[in-house]
């Protein structure tokens, strides 16, 4: 390559990358921007105008109006139950996969494969069904419209990646601590605890971010189990942008667009090294 | 207590949980899925009639159920090429050249993927609004106010808006992780190759490619049951079906609350095996020998 066809082609590639980094940036930047905006300015005024000053009533209303506070709490106390619900299941689970010989081992590894392939969103009715159902035999409301065991099904759905990221990273681990553990008399149940799960604890962090984020950020099955009271953020979110299309409160959708992003994003940027390592131990995602 | 049994219970406690969760909330209702799509089911009521294959032929002459996996179909394409593509092109550029702020680059082009799918439905509707939306506006500031559309509003080009936004959304992800598997190419292999004089393209289908192939084809696997999904959730908070949109997954959704449940697990049953089966094919279609190195 001559060297003034080698400089065009090195803008060509820096043209392609700003662009798309510009797709990226602006939308964001912009939601932010609109999220202190007037209905008037939204609805009539230059998008890239700057707000004429910084409303803060759109938050007001987006967290008394609108209860985004009631589901910010909801959606912190669904997304760490999960987790822990997650990890308190699934470390033993792949532990035990990826260590032990046992009758059967074969078909519960090929259970949680099977399970990669089914996505929530095929089978969100019939668990809805099935609550719903077990909810008449009782009597009253105790599955649906019930935080815990929202958090209980997201923890179940992400069981298949779940084990299967975990487990692939057990396995790649020595097997020297775990002899040494028992000669020394320590039992199943202590060498697990006390030397593997440690010793896991790169593929343990990237488990919580990744599950973080989709817990986090999960609506369809929130959307379907919880009534408009007990919400989660991205569901309360999803009733602003409907309210948003048939009258006012532009501004307070943004609002509410703005408070389900933000933590993300902070944590997103305190972590991304380790986020996008860690992808390199997954390598897929549902 | 012998060490043998003491080992059996042990392997059966850190199981079972598991074991049983995915059961109860995984396997058993994709059982009742297929079931269920063989019952007249009306809403959510315990009768059920059985009705044979009666639901899979009224499917057949549904036009929403064809358009929609006509939609599908479309989207699952064109949305796998493109992001693909771009996501491996821009791996490779943000990995081979030497570009200042590389680091950056990965950073932003990751942020989609990070986002709630209902902020990007939102994002979306702003970028696409038609009188003083992103988009438009900005057509209109570079003097090109002939291309302004109703990105949100006009048949022809609706699904072609989606798709824009679903390929914004994916490239990022998939870029990061083909970064990371170039990385792990030796950078000896590029040196011989230029000392050979391979040019850079050259250099890409050599070497490259050959040597990430197997990282693109379990994405590829699982790209297409994600686009299913994500197309889904973005169309039922953006348009929901109307405007030639309907999708699958939504219209079985819709069906399936509006009281034809038995109906609606009929679509997911058969959307479930036609992304299964696509899986398969492009599993099968991509295999190559593998190269090591």
């Amino acid at each position: 390559m001559n060297k003034d066809g080698f400089k065009l082609y090195r803008i060509f590639v820096y043209v392609a990358l700003i662009t798309l980094a510009i797709t990226i940036v602006v939308p964001i930047i912009w939601v932010m921007l609109a999220s202190f905006k007037t209905q008037l300015e939204l609805v009539s005024g230059n998008p890239f105008d700057l707000p004429q000053q910084f409303l803060w009533q759109n938050y007001v209303d987006a967290f008394n109006k609108a209860r985004m506070g009631d589901y910010l709490i909801n959606t912190v106390i669904v997304t760490a139950l999960a987790l822990v619900i997650l990890l308190v299941v699934a470390l033993p689970a792949s532990y035990v996969l990826a260590r032990f010989k046992f009758l059967g081992k074969k078909f519960f590894n090929g259970l949680f494969m099977a399970g990669l392939f089914i996505n929530v969103n095929y089978i969100v009715l019939p668990i809805y069904l099935m609550l719903f159902k077990a909810d008449m035999f009782l009597g009253f409301n105790f599955f649906l419209n019930n935080l815990f065991w929202l958090a209980v099904v997201y923890a179940a759905t992400a069981l298949p990646f779940t084990v299967y990221l975990l487990a692939s990273y057990f396995r790649t681990l020595p097997k020297a601590y775990e002899e040494a553990a028992l000669i020394d008399g320590c039992g199943h149940f202590k060498t697990m605890m006390k030397i593997m799960i440690p010793m896991a604890r790169p593929s343990i962090i990237t488990v919580i971010l990744f599950q973080f984020l989709a817990f986090w950020n999960e609506y369809v099955i929130s959307f379907t189990f919880m009534d408009k009271e007990n919400a989660t953020l991205a569901v309360g979110s999803k009733y602003l942008m409907a309210d948003a299309k048939s009258q006012a409160n532009q501004g307070v959708m943004y609002a509410g667009l703005v408070i389900i992003m933000v933590p993300t994003l902070i944590l997103y940027i305190l972590v991304q090294k380790k986020l996008t390592q860690g992808m390199s131990l997954g390598g897929l995602k549902d | 207590m012998t060490k043998k049994k003491a080992k059996s219970i042990f392997v059966f406690g850190c199981l079972a949980p598991a074991v049983i969760l995915v059961c109860v909330f995984m396997v058993y209702p994709t059982i009742e899925v297929f079931r269920t799509a063989f019952f007249q089911k009306s809403n959510f009521v315990a009768e059920e009639t059985f009705a044979g294959l009666f639901n899979f032929q009224t499917l057949l002459k549904d036009t929403t159920f064809i358009e929609s996996i006509q939609n599908m179909i479309l989207y699952v394409v064109l949305i796998t090429l493109i992001t693909m593509t771009l996501a491996i092109l821009f791996a490779t550029l943000l990995t081979r050249e030497k570009i200042k702020g590389s680091n950056l680059f990965r950073v932003i082009f990751y942020i989609p993927n990070i986002l709630s799918i209902v902020v990007v439905a939102g994002m979306f509707s702003a970028i696409y609004a038609p009188t003083n939306g992103i988009l438009n506006t900005f057509l209109s500031m570079i003097g090109l106010d002939g291309l302004r559309q109703q990105w949100l509003g006009n048949p022809d080009i609706i699904n072609y808006s989606i798709i824009a936004a679903l390929v914004w959304q994916a490239i990022g992800y998939y870029m990061v992780m083909y970064m990371s598997a170039m990385t792990s190419i030796p950078e000896n292999l590029y040196e011989a190759a230029s000392l050979e004089g391979a040019s850079r393209v050259k250099q890409f289908f050599m070497i490259t490619l050959p040597l990430i192939w197997n990282n693109i084809r379990t994405t590829l696997t699982f790209f297409v049951i994600s686009t299913i999904n994500l197309s889904f959730m973005f169309i039922q908070l953006t348009t929901d079906g109307s405007l030639a949109t309907e999708t699958p997954l939504n219209y079985m959704y819709n069906t399936a609350f509006a009281g034809k449940y038995g109906y609606g697990m009929a679509i997911g049953a058969i959307v479930f095996i036609i992304s299964f089966l696509l899986s398969a094919l492009i599993n099968k279609v991509t295999e190559r020998d593998t190269y090591e190195f």
